[in-house]
């Protein structure tokens, strides 16, 4: 996989968006933003609610002009040619819904049939994408009956009828639970191997990391970062190792063992749970290992990348906007 | 979920995949005719998984019937229901019809809100094309309404006095000035921040143009200037044809009038309503 974000000059990009401006009344949605995708990567926005994620995917997908900049997506301008990137892209989203009254199979041949396709080959292509997201049997049902992630599933098959080159997935996994973003994840995953380019939004950082070749983090309409996830995370403070043992007697032996496969220094929290941070997955397996052979039972043991506040915090100094309604 | 699977079977996401099935570039306006008919048969999906959203264009024209002819038929008439629901029925048909074609600005308005739309937007069709399919499917709506009227109707003693063809004329009529007129119902439905909105300010509209005109008595009792309106008003003209196509009485003038309105009607309102559909965010 391309190492994303240093842009090499000779790598055509999919996605290329100039000094995008977007005023909505008094908010200033965006306030001059660049964002990059070379071809067949894939480009994490990472930001709060409100920061414009959501405004520039509905610039680049052209539901929306910009007031002032330009954007190019797979090398069309989205104001000059618009219907060639409309050709090129599929959009998948909060807002970019499926209709609720059609049954599965109904909203994709929909769109095959939109798309010029055959009746015959809508059928088909709506099939074969039903069966590969695993709805096959609620084909026949109206997707107000879907659950969560089900919907989920119908609404990114629907940006798949075209076979698209661009995709924009406007935060894909918001709501899911955590089996289902896995999943979610893997279809990302395997549409990027196939060649496809994908922007997406989010407000998960381990989101971003799992998925993103780089990352443009933005607040407030600005790019405020631009990077690998490694890059961001060196930023940030790389990831954080929580070990809680079952016996709290044995907690001065965990904090001792966390200490040596830790970069800094381990915090006993009052709750009896260890943290550290630590510079790679690698001093996860060694504190397993090193509490296994101390005979350590856990109750609690995971690495964890910083939470977006966190980054936030880091970058920007103040707290995103929603964690300071919760303080 | 079969994902795991999934980086065996590429063919679903391949991109290498030929799409031979696309069909060969038709010409523009029969794309968008395709596209416009394949919209339309969302809307009628829709409304038959939602019956309800027929009440208005069958239950409605019933009670109006029911409540003009025998609550103010008798004095409005001095004394024959029957004649009155004569001359009654073509002019509901007129009010029926523009009353129908409020729920259209709403469920449009609705389906924006939805995000229905934004899908559409990043297709390759033609932007009017969601609008323009979502009219074609309110045909059978007007057609419920024209059916219901003259089958209820029937049962309360309306009899045709004239002939079947001029009959099938008269509805055929009235569902084409329906589609013409239900585009101020997509107008609105587009600057409308709510569904609910989008009905206020249409029966603003329709009430004045139903009650303003000869639907329910004949002009020579108003006052002069109500008698202007009334004359200028579209729904007067319509109501005058059908009422000679279906009763008895002058036709062609009050058709050329009637013609003339449905074209006023697209110009004005058929450009408005794609114009503020593209620059709805």
């Amino acid at each position: 996989m391309p190492a994303g974000a240093p842009i090499v000059a000779d790598m055509t990009n999919a996605i290329e968006a100039t000094a995008l401006t977007k005023r909505f009344g008094n908010t200033q949605a965006l306030a001059g933003v660049d964002l990059v995708v070379p071809e067949g990567t894939v480009l994490g926005v990472l930001g709060p609610n409100g920061a414009g994620k959501t405004t520039a995917v509905r610039i680049l997908a052209t539901l929306l002009r910009a007031d002032s900049g330009s954007a190019q997506v797979a090398g069309y301008d989205v104001v000059r040619d618009s219907e060639k990137v409309r050709q090129s892209i599929g959009l998948t989203g909060q807002y970019a819904s499926v209709d609720e009254d059609l049954t599965g199979i109904q909203n994709l041949m929909l769109i095959g049939q939109l798309l010029d396709l055959r009746s015959r080959d809508a059928r088909a292509r709506a099939t074969e994408l039903l069966e590969w997201f695993d709805l096959a049997e609620a084909s026949s049902r109206p997707a107000k009956t879907y659950s969560g992630g089900m919907r989920r599933r119908l609404d990114l098959a629907a940006s798949l009828v075209g076979r698209p080159a661009v995709i924009f997935l406007d935060e894909p996994t918001t709501g899911l639970d955590p089996a289902k973003r896995e999943d979610m994840w893997d279809v990302v995953r395997s549409l990027v191997n196939d060649g496809s380019t994908v922007l997406l939004t989010t407000q998960y950082l381990d989101e971003a990391d799992a998925l993103a070749d780089s990352i443009s983090v933005i607040d407030h309409g600005r790019v405020i970062a631009h990077d690998t996830p490694d890059g961001l995370k060196r930023i940030v403070g790389g990831q954080t190792l929580t070990v809680r043992p079952s016996d709290q007697s044995r907690l001065d032996d965990v904090v001792r063992i966390v200490a040596d496969v830790s970069s800094g220094r381990p915090e006993t929290s009052p709750r009896g749970v260890v943290n550290a941070s630590v510079d790679g997955d690698a001093a996860m397996t060694a504190a397993v290992a090193k509490l296994a052979q101390a005979g350590i039972a856990v109750t609690e043991l995971s690495l964890h990348l910083p939470s977006l506040d966190e980054v936030f915090f880091t970058l920007t100094g103040t707290r995103t906007e929603e964690s300071e309604d919760v303080a | 979920m079969s994902l795991d699977t999934a980086t065996n079977v590429p063919s679903v996401t391949d991109r290498s995949a030929v799409p031979s099935s696309f069909r060969a570039g038709s010409a523009r306006p029969l794309r968008t005719i395709r596209h416009a008919l394949a919209l339309a048969k969302r809307n009628l999906i829709k409304l038959t998984r939602t019956p309800e959203q027929f009440i208005d264009v069958t239950l409605q024209p019933i009670i109006f019937l029911l409540l003009f002819v025998y609550v103010f038929g008798g004095a409005i008439s001095g004394g024959s229901r029957h004649d009155y629901l004569e001359f009654l029925l073509p002019g509901l048909l007129g009010q029926g019809i523009a009353m129908g074609s409020v729920a259209l600005g709403q469920n449009l308005n609705a389906d924006i809100e939805k995000g229905v739309f934004d899908r559409f937007r990043s297709l390759p069709i033609a932007r009017s094309a969601p609008l323009v399919g979502a009219v074609l499917a309110d045909f059978f709506r007007y057609l419920t309404v024209c059916v219901i009227f003259l089958g209820f109707g029937y049962v309360i003693g309306f009899r045709i006095g004239t002939n079947p063809l001029a009959t099938v004329g008269a509805i055929a009529l009235s569902i084409a000035f329906a589609l013409c007129f239900c585009w101020i119902s997509v107008f609105i439905g587009m600057k409308a921040r709510t569904s609910g909105a989008v009905q206020g300010v249409m029966f603003l509209l329709v009430l004045p143009l139903s009650f303003g005109s000869n639907v329910f008595v004949q002009a020579n009792t108003m006052p002069g200037w109500m008698q202007a309106f009334v004359k200028v008003n579209p729904m007067t003209q319509l109501v005058a044809v059908v009422r000679g196509l279906m009763v008895g009485g002058p036709v062609i003038g009050h058709l050329g009038w009637t013609l003339l309105w449905m074209a006023i009607l697209l110009v004005v309102f058929v450009p408005l309503a794609l114009r503020a559909y593209r620059k709805r965010a």
